[in-house]
């Protein structure tokens, strides 16, 4: 067990080599007061078979239900080629790739990445990824305030409409550091952030201005009007972004008055499956006369000694294990493995297949909110345009309409009333292109009988 | 190996070639996207067949070194086995579909793993409490600082802002204790590896926060005045903080509670053997004792009866908070779960012993073969230190050279100038999971190349020869930035 193949004449021979009898002997620097005399908490080992059968007992109770929740991470189909080649023991069993002439083949699949992903948002330069969306926003509010050097005030104003997780993320992360968030109201009949709301803070200290497009809602900000305010005051501007939704709308490098500084999301829906939360990975781009503020591995093209093209780590004069205590972070690793599905999922969608997703998930988040306002009891609350996701307000509590949905195998969308008591009863739908016009029906139907029966009783 | 190089994906693509069958089917829709919102070019993407795309990324893949391929002596880094079982089943179809925010009711069979989990993590390493949230090391690190400042401000202790930290230690401890707005003091380490006692007894005060301590050391050592350590820092009002790299060398034999330590973060990417995945994903989750069991990370997966659900901020007010949009790295923390029920109880110590085995015998045999041991009156761990100081005087070749020789005779380099108090140093952990062959093999190139660098020096100082690469200029690649791809044309 434990996966380890020595046999008894090789322990006989090592030891004799090291001159200890034993094993055991090999521990006497620890004192014997300290040993472990039990593990009676832990289970006697499994075999594969046993282990197999065991976690597919697991996986088939929690069912395969039709899911509707996006609310951060989405359901897309990913191409069987993606995880076959993820998963190659060349990648999925390498490490960080210190030495360069080992690892071209990470090093080259990174740079591949930061183009892709730099273009996709319209920006200069990318980072190798960071851990998820929500701790990416977290690092670009403390690369923000260290770049942005007209601003002492290390203040970010945050919209409401912004993930609620993400803002908890980046207040875990970031307040530790005496960074302040200040949060900004959305206009409650249209779901986004009104640009007359930043009029407050005209003349004020801002360090940064966070702009979520999609916002939380599913809503498409305004992100010009957004932009252009910040930006004319020497604001930076801080964008989180879908990466599918990009394939359709403007990119944040050209929202007006010269785009975003920083740009980050979550990458998950590139070929990431939803697998409860994670792996997942957070994307970086910016500005090339940010990039040294940026924290994060960083890949760059260069020579070798023979004058042939190669890759490498650079800038990593900016990093923990070479700063210490003056590093722009304490991050060591990217989220590789996910990258290289992200790489290979972009590659094999191209700029056509990827408009075609973000289109599909449009079109069918807009058929879903068509339908299900037709259910008794059942409005949309905002009145502006929306991306693959919506806000409805029902004409009851919500966490009793879910649950009785659930039971009939279908997840109906992410219940707001938590985040967001002042919609009252508003509920967050998401359709992607895996969504079928029977499956709209279906969760249609269901709603309508639940609506119908909670009604009479 | 293959030699060959292979072109940037960009290169393959061709103007209105794609892998269709991806593409979804239209959906006849009008959109109501706003003009002013909508993208105007399309980005910079492929346009590739499946096949090209297949090729092209099965052959970058076989540009790499890796544990399925190579042996991969990575030190500090655990680069074991990851077994294929556990990939399989924390991917099954019903896994890999559950949505992060679906209800607990869709969930049993997860979150009962998950619990166990933390069960088993807590008994392993004698803590009270476990949050598996932490995405990797460093962020497990950040979460057991800010717990500790959590701790001493609900105490109203407001001037513990210091954190002691080892010279040796990595470079993450003290960015780590700089995000967590500390200040750090670092102390010295005595000519024996163990930290100076005295240099601690005068470093702590008032002001001590904590001390961040990896044991065995980053040295390769154990330290043997653990408890002493344990027993200033307490008596000083501070905490002490274990960093989990090490684990390994210690599963089943020692558990850092036991040792005195208030919170410590584990790498299940090392320790239990999930993928690094060419640098990532980790999962870092976090150990406490008592005191700090309210502080733990949200969210964490609790049993009321026969069911599971997650505890949130309601049930944990005074947590530190969230780290992730969700839960952390779920699958890797699945791919964990299936590693540690596969080892059991016995399999556990198995991890310890075996990798101080193979450790001690690679440390026996380079010592026989004339390399100098950093520190040779001690024991190694699950890994060691040899310096190269010698070598580089005597022969002009360095750490370097050696590492990236090795290449060419098909091993991975050792970690090198890690730690930074080693001059020349090759930081070497060959795990458990590799064979007294394996290990035999390695201790003959390293012999092989120390008689190269009095033979030909210039020629190993040129290595490595048989890589798709030769060195890389570093100063090249961070002067003239190529960060990402342009066409030749544009360019």
């Amino acid at each position: 067990m434990a996966f380890i193949p020595h046999t008894e004449a090789d322990v006989a021979e090592m030891l004799a080599l090291i001159g200890v009898k034993r094993i055991e002997d090999l521990f006497d620097e620890i004192p014997a007061s300290l040993r472990v005399r039990s593990l009676a908490g832990i289970p006697a080992a499994m075999n594969e078979q046993q282990i197999g059968r065991l976690m597919s007992e697991r996986a088939r109770s929690d069912g395969r239900p039709l899911c509707f929740i996006g609310a951060g991470a989405y359901e897309h189909h990913i191409p069987a080629a993606v995880w076959a080649i993820t998963t190659r023991g060349e990648f999925y069993s390498a490490y960080t790739p210190y030495q360069a002439e080992a690892s071209q083949g990470t090093l080259q699949l990174i740079y591949e990445y930061q183009t892709m992903i730099a273009s996709l948002t319209g920006m200069e330069v990318a980072n190798a990824s960071l851990y998820d969306g929500a701790s990416a926003l977290a690092e670009a509010c403390l690369m923000a305030v260290r770049a942005n050097r007209k601003s002492k005030a290390q203040r970010v104003l945050v919209p409401k409409a912004v993930h609620p997780h993400y803002r908890k993320v980046a207040s875990a992360t970031a307040g530790n550091q005496a960074l302040r968030f200040e949060e900004l109201p959305y206009s409650p009949s249209e779901g986004r952030t009104l640009p007359a709301a930043l009029a407050r803070y005209d003349g004020e200290d801002v360090s940064a201005l966070v702009i979520q497009q999609p916002n939380f809602f599913g809503v498409l900000e305004d992100v010009d009007a957004l932009t252009a305010w910040a930006r004319e005051r020497g604001i930076f501007v801080i964008a989180l972004v879908n990466p599918t939704s990009l394939a359709l709308l403007k990119p944040p490098g050209e929202w007006d008055a010269g785009g975003a500084d920083i740009v980050v999301g979550e990458g998950q829906p590139l070929g990431v499956p939803l697998s409860s939360g994670g792996p997942y990975f957070g994307f970086m781009t910016t500005r090339m006369a940010h990039v040294r503020q940026m924290p994060g591995r960083i890949v760059g093209r260069t020579l070798d000694v023979s004058g042939r093209e190669g890759f490498t780590l650079t800038l990593q004069a900016r990093e923990q294990h070479i700063r210490r205590a003056r590093a722009t972070s304490n991050i060591c690793t990217n989220q590789g493995l996910l990258v290289t599905a992200a790489t290979i999922y972009m590659s094999l969608l191209g700029p056509q297949g990827l408009a075609r997703v973000a289109a599909a998930s449009h079109a069918r988040t807009a058929e879903l909110v068509g339908v299900l306002t037709r259910v008794p009891g059942v409005r949309s609350l905002f009145c502006a345009p929306y991306f693959h996701e919506a806000v409805l307000a029902l004409d009851r509590p919500v966490a009793p309409v879910l649950q009785r949905l659930a039971d009939r195998g279908i997840l109906a969308g992410f219940d707001l009333t938590e985040h967001y008591p002042e919609l009252g009863h508003a509920l967050l739908v998401c359709a992607t292109e895996t969504k079928t016009s029977a499956d709209i029906e279906r969760y249609a139907a269901a709603l309508a009988e639940v609506m119908k029966a909670a009604r009479a009783a | 190996m293959s030699a060959l190089r292979e072109k940037v994906i960009f290169e393959y693509s061709r103007p209105g070639r794609g892998s269709r069958d991806q593409w979804p089917e239209k959906v006849e829709h009008a959109a109501k996207i706003p003009e002013h919102l909508k993208r105007r070019s399309a980005p910079r993407l492929p346009e590739v067949s499946e096949l090209d795309a297949v090729r092209h990324f099965t052959r970058l893949s076989q540009l790499n070194f890796s544990i399925d391929t190579h042996f991969y002596p990575l030190g500090s880094c655990t680069m074991k086995y990851n077994p294929k079982g556990c990939n399989e089943y924390a991917m099954l179809p019903e896994f890999r579909a559950r949505h992060p925010l679906a209800p607990s009711s869709h969930g049993q069979g997860f979150l009962e793993c998950m619990f166990e989990l933390q069960e088993m993590l807590k008994e392993v390493t004698g803590m009270q409490g476990v949050s598996l949230t932490p995405m990797a090391g460093a962020q497990g690190e950040f979460a057991g600082v800010a717990m500790i400042r959590a701790y001493h401000r609900a105490r109203a202790d407001m001037a513990r802002t210091e954190i002691i930290v080892p010279e040796a230690a990595h470079g993450t401890n003290p960015a780590t204790a700089m995000m967590c707005g500390c200040t750090v003091r670092e102390i010295r380490v005595g000519a024996d590896g163990d930290i100076d006692v005295a240099a601690l007894q005068s470093a702590v005060g008032p002001q001590t926060a904590g001390i961040m301590l990896t044991n065995p050391s980053t040295l390769g050592i154990f330290e043997r005045r653990i408890e002493e350590v344990a027993r200033i820092v307490h008596a000083a009002g501070g905490l002490l903080y274990y960093d989990g790299a090490n684990l390994n060398a210690i599963l089943g034999k020692v558990r850092p509670g036991d040792m005195g330590f208030d919170a410590i973060h584990m790498n299940l990417h090392k320790t239990f053997s999930t993928p690094h995945g060419g640098g990532g994903p980790g999962a870092g989750a976090v150990g406490v004792s008592a005191r700090l069991l309210p502080f733990l990370p949200i969210p964490i997966v609790g049993r009321e009866g026969e069911r599971y659900r997650w505890l949130g901020e309601a049930d944990l007010p005074q947590s530190i908070g969230r780290l992730s949009a969700f839960m952390g790295n779920a699958g890797v923390l699945l791919r964990a779960y299936i590693y540690m029920r596969m080892l059991g109880r016995t399999g556990m110590s198995e991890v310890g012993d075996y990798a101080t085995l193979n450790a001690n015998y690679l440390l026996a045999r380079l010592k026989q073969a004339g390399f100098d041991a950093a520190y040779p009156q001690r024991r190694a761990s699950h890994e060691f230190i040899i310096t190269l100081k010698r070598e580089a005087r005597e022969l002009d070749v360095s750490a370097m050279d050696f590492a990236k020789r090795l290449l060419d005779h098909g091993f991975h380099a050792p970690t090198t100038y890690f730690p930074l108090i080693v001059p020349e140093c090759l930081l070497i952990e060959p795990t458990e999971t590799e064979s007294r062959e394996v290990i035999d093999a390695f201790a003959d190139a390293m012999i092989r190349i120390e008689r190269e660098a009095r033979e030909e020096p210039e020629y190993v100082k040129g290595a490595p020869h048989t890589l798709p690469v030769r060195r890389l200029d570093d100063v090249r690649a961070a002067k003239q930035l190529d960060l990402i791809w342009t066409p030749k044309e544009a360019a």
